[in-house]
């Protein structure tokens, strides 16, 4: 079942004059759509899945796990597909000229990450948790704590950007991102879990976070 | 239950272009061709923070792992994204050569999904499966000009077709 949010969601401004107004049209799957490229290790451009080492010193904030599997409805995984993050820093500021948000930069932390998935699916980040941040979607909007992944998945059917959230978060009721998913158990899926099995004893806790593409129709894994 | 999309919101270029994102091909590849256009607003705005995703066929209409296939270019401060690569050949008996485009931009809750084909193949085209359904202004949303440009209308009485999969 697909609960991607509508387009036109007027509750987030910006889709305002952005969102489509015409029905979309089926396009029959054929060769084009249950393709896609397959890039390996090349594809990381010297960057890796531990976003706490990419500068001289380690960035503040709550060093966190991020860990999950990338699989298909039906639970079988999704290997060797790109996984791309990028986030905020602790303070809730972005290394981005846009980012007006007058909280602090941390000259250690840039806020991307990539890697490729393992043959069950899986991956993994180090990184530091992200914090809020103030938008001006409406009067006092803050956005959750949140992480954005991009994944290729292996068709183009099942290429995914979404936002990973934190449990428990306060800020999600008034947030028109998060609730532009209208079925609260496909908003529940957005959610990581606490994870305390696998977190790193005297060093950093743990998320859990499995992620669920589009079925593809082949029968081989 | 699927895991749902969410935008890519303000600040994907962090992360998301790549230094050779735009060339699926090298600038000098025999055949190179350069695809562009702009990504427009329903007020006919251009829109500086997006990104066009293009993934297609290699020349002789297979997907083999010799052939990137893959795309990705932000768009500019004009709104202009553009993209080096070969046309695409054909990838069955019925279709006319296309390029699948996924753009992503703040403000879009999901993906949207559209096709390039290529006014220089107008009796493929006119065999199309895809753009036979169409009408012939929806058709015209799909189909870059001879000089490979290829607008993308997010909104307004020039809509694109977007699909959905």
């Amino acid at each position: 079942m697909n609960e991607d949010p509508p387009l036109d969601y007027p509750g987030y401004k910006s889709t305002a004059l952005r969102a489509p107004r015409n029905e979309r049209i089926e396009l029959p799957l054929g060769p084009t759509e249950l393709t896609a490229p397959k890039f390996g290790e090349s594809r990381l451009g010297g960057i890796d899945n531990d976003l706490t080492r990419q500068h001289d010193g380690e960035p503040l904030g709550e060093r966190i796990i991020v860990h999950g599997r990338v699989v298909e409805e039906d639970g079988r995984p999704v290997p060797d597909t790109l996984v791309e993050v990028w986030q905020c820093n602790a303070a809730g500021r972005y290394r981005h000229v846009g980012d007006q948000h007058p909280a602090p930069l941390d000259p250690n932390f840039t806020g991307l990450g990539r890697t490729i998935t393992g043959a069950d699916g899986g991956f993994r980040f180090i990184t530091i948790k992200p914090g809020a941040y103030p938008w001006g979607n409406h009067h006092n909007a803050w956005r959750p704590a949140h992480i954005h992944f991009s994944l290729l998945g292996r068709t183009f059917t099942q290429r995914l950007v979404t936002q990973m959230y934190f449990p428990g978060d306060p800020l999600f009721f008034q947030d028109p991102i998060f609730n532009s998913v209208r079925d609260e158990r496909a908003r529940a899926l957005m959610i990581s879990a606490f994870d305390l099995d696998n977190t790193s004893p005297e060093w950093a806790l743990a998320y859990k976070w499995d992620i669920v593409l589009r079925q593809t129709p082949f029968e081989d894994a | 239950m699927l895991t749902p999309s969410q935008t890519v919101g303000p600040f994907f270029s962090i992360c998301l272009p790549w230094s050779d994102g735009p060339h699926v091909v090298e600038e000098h590849t025999e055949g190179a061709i350069t695809l562009f256009g702009y990504v427009l607003d329903g007020e006919g705005a251009p829109v500086p923070d997006a990104v066009v995703e293009t993934w297609q066929a290699g020349p002789d209409g297979s997907f083999g792992p010799d052939f990137r296939g893959f795309g990705r270019a932000p768009t500019h401060g004009n709104g202009r994204w553009e993209i080096t690569t070969v046309k695409p050949g054909r990838v069955d008996d019925r279709q006319a050569p296309h390029i699948d485009v996924s753009v992503l931009a703040r403000g879009l809750l999901n993906r949207v999904i559209t096709r390039i084909y290529f006014a220089d193949e107008a009796e493929a085209n006119a065999a199309d499966p895809v753009l036979a359904a169409l009408t012939d202004g929806q058709r015209g949303t799909l189909i870059a000009g001879p000089d490979h440009r290829f607008d993308i209308h997010l909104q307004g009485p020039d809509e694109t077709v977007f699909f959905r999969l």
